[in-house]
């Protein structure tokens, strides 16, 4: 199990509501291997994004246990867990947080300031070429088109080599030749033996991924259920 | 990528911001600079009026004193010795005294080494009737001359003494009596040789008769007697009349001692009264700066502390926007690894920046305007490195004591919420 890169042990995790407990993710386990590209899908609120958040150590779970390259991450004090999140976890979001005010090579260095690279400048340049942005080496996101602003913050997010690199929504302001791209970038990074988990509501990412989960009213839903293609299983709301 | 990168990038990105904080740092400063920079200049100048004040005082004490010592050298200061009984109402009455004391007086003077008086001249002085020239009233002064002290030097004695058997006449006496020096004159039943006429004089010398301090005693009936004696040209301080007077008190206890040339005491007390207008004049000027010192003082200490209390709720407050409006930013700076308290020097270091900077130019502003509408001094004068320095490092203070919470605020912010929302 040594290999195991993420591994999530029954995980649950309520909110405190106005009238009460909202369980948001109740009891779901699961283990990434390098390699291994995890689309996770579900209906709106059923606790996609607190999953994500509990496995990057970013959200504490009422129960269960995180475990990043055999780490347990909430065991660690804070600032470890901090340390630990810089050199090994990745993130990529709907919104591409990435610092309005920076140029994107300032962005892409931005994991610099949480764990310094003796050699970051160039492999924040290499990450940019790479995903196609030498031209646009001193602009701000704002003058960036939607694309090219999840391109740098993917190689943000690559920076440090994690082995583990989790996706909220990534495609979800794209458009679906970005959308593809984005997606084609974290196969080859899951090829390249990275682990990546995507969360997601575009039935496309299925096609990228090794593995996909179903996931309603907090929980993974079984095996059998799982094989059924995911549109059929979507709430009549959406 | 470091922390101060990215305080100045954004920094560079919300000028406005930083301006404003900037501005209301500088304010705050530059009124405390200010307020002491007025104060040292309104310090300078009083030294200047105070010290000028004193200097015109001083040359024109200078010139007093100057001015006093020619008097004294001119005048003297003279002195009337007469027996302690006398009556000074009755000597001023009758122009001569009533009452005697010894003429062996004059010479334990003259024997002791006193120094305060010089120029001994006892006299009897007597109004009398002159028989021979119709009963008419004769002012008789019986004198021996100056009386020559033991021990000292002898001088040139300032009054020649009358010789007996010669008299010396005033100059209604010798007219009325139509003598001239040389002629003999019948005077009380003596016959005297006129030694001299004086001139008009237009006082009681015009009535006087001066002869022997002998004659006169033998005419008056009063052997060994004398009932005055003049001490001319006392070489000492007008104001010490005292001294003088405790010295004479000392050798001839018997006695009273009056001064009879007011002139130098008026001036050494016109002197006296000048030196304690202006002491006052310079007093009171230093207590009217004063008093205009602590009035700026008063609204300083209102100005300062409100300046301080607003730039501090300023900043405070900007702060709280500025982590409001950066809340995503600081939560994917968590997703990226960065540390609470990286996030906390993140707020306080761009805090300390804008203390820093606004210390500097508030107190160059402040310093400009003291120096421009202060009272003066030089500019050299008016530079407090001290107060820089205090500027410098207390506006990065104040300005990290107002941006405390909300940068801990922040620090303290989920990042979950926030990365969740969308
Ligand atoms: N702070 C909170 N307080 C109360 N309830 C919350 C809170 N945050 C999330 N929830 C609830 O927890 C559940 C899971 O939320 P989560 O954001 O993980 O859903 P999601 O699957 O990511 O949804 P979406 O697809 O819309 O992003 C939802 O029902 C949501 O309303
Ligand atoms: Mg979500």
């Amino acid at each position: 199990m040594s290999d195991t890169v993420l591994q999530l042990r029954d995980i649950e995790k309520h909110y405190a509501g106005p009238s009460g407990k909202v369980g948001a993710v109740a009891g779901v386990s699961l283990s990434l291997s390098p390699r291994d590209f995890v689309a996770v899908q579900g209906p709106s609120g059923c606790g996609k994004s607190t999953l994500l958040l509990a496995s990057g150590g970013l959200l504490a779970p009422d129960s269960g246990t995180v475990s990043v390259a055999g780490k347990d991450l909430y065991a660690m004090p804070t600032d470890e867990r901090a340390r630990f999140r810089a050199a090994r976890i990745g993130f990529v979001f709907q919104q591409f947080h990435l610092i309005p005010y920076l140029d994107v090579l300032d962005n892409v260095l931005a994991p610099t300031m949480a764990l310094p690279m003796a050699d970051g400048r160039r492999k924040a340049l290499g990450l940019i070429e790479r995903f196609g942005l030498g031209h646009r080496l001193h602009h701000v996101p704002a003058a960036l088109s939607t694309g090219e602003r999840q391109r740098a913050a993917l190689a943000r997010a690559l920076l440090h080599d994690p082995p583990l690199l989790l996706a909220d929504e990534p495609t979800g302001n794209l458009d679906e030749a970005n959308g593809d791209a984005v997606l084609a970038h974290l196969a080859e990074f899951a090829k390249a033996g990275g682990a990546v988990l995507l969360v997601t509501h575009d039935p496309k990412a299925a096609r990228h991924a090794t593995r996909t989960i179903l996931m309603m009213d907090g929980r993974s839903l079984p095996d059998e259920v799982r094989q059924t293609p995911p549109r059929e299983i979507r709430p009549s709301h959406m | 990528m470091t922390i101060w990168r990215l305080i100045l990038r954004e920094i560079s990105h919300r000028t406005i911001g930083f301006a404003l904080g900037l501005l209301s740092v500088s304010i705050a400063v530059a009124s405390l600079a200010g307020a002491m920079t007025l104060l040292r200049a309104h310090d300078i100048r009083t030294e200047e009026i105070v010290a000028a004040k004193e200097a015109e005082t001083k040359r024109e004490m200078d010139k007093m004193e100057d001015d006093y010592r020619k008097i004294m050298k001119n005048l003297g200061f003279n002195v009337l010795i007469l027996p302690k009984d006398q009556n000074l109402a009755d000597l001023y009455a009758d122009d001569f005294a009533s009452r005697y004391m010894p003429e062996a007086y004059v010479d334990r003077l003259a024997k002791s080494d006193i120094v305060t008086i010089q120029h001994l001249l006892p006299s009897l002085q007597q109004k009398a009737r002159w028989p021979e020239q119709g009963e008419r009233t004769v002012i008789v002064i019986g004198t021996r001359g100056e009386v020559p002290y033991a021990q000292r030097t002898p001088k040139s004695p300032i009054l020649d003494p009358v010789e007996p058997g010669t008299v010396v006449l005033g100059y209604e006496l010798h007219r009325g009596a139509n003598v001239k020096p040389g002629d003999t004159v019948a005077f009380m039943g003596r016959r005297l040789k006129v030694a001299k006429c004086h001139g008009e004089r237009g006082n009681k010398d015009d009535i006087t008769a001066w002869i022997s301090l002998r004659e006169a005693q033998e005419i008056f009936n009063r052997p060994g007697q004398i009932n005055g004696i003049l001490a001319l040209e006392c070489v000492c301080a007008a104001d010490s009349l005292d001294k003088i007077r405790a010295e004479i008190a000392g050798i001839l206890p018997d006695t009273q001692v009056i001064e009879f040339s007011s002139q130098v005491i008026a001036r050494a007390e016109a002197r006296r009264r000048a030196a304690e207008t202006a002491y006052a004049a310079i007093e009171s000027e230093k207590q009217q700066r004063a008093r205009l010192r602590a009035a700026r003082e008063r609204f300083a200490a209102m100005l300062v502390p409100v300046a301080l209390v607003g730039c501090m709720a300023w900043i405070g407050l900007s702060t709280f926007g500025n982590v409001r409006d950066r809340r995503a930013e600081i939560g994917v700076l968590r997703a990226l690894g960065v540390r609470s308290a990286q996030i906390l020097a993140v707020f306080l270091g761009k805090a300390a920046l804008i203390g820093v900077a606004g210390g500097v130019v508030g107190y160059a502003a402040g310093f400009a305007a003291g120096a421009t509408w202060g009272e003066g001094g030089p500019a050299s004068a008016l530079f407090q490195p001290p107060l820089l320095a205090a500027s410098v490092v207390l506006a990065p203070l104040l300005a990290l004591v107002a941006a405390w919470i909300p940068a801990l605020l922040a620090s303290q912010q989920d990042p979950a919420t926030v990365l969740r929302e969308e």
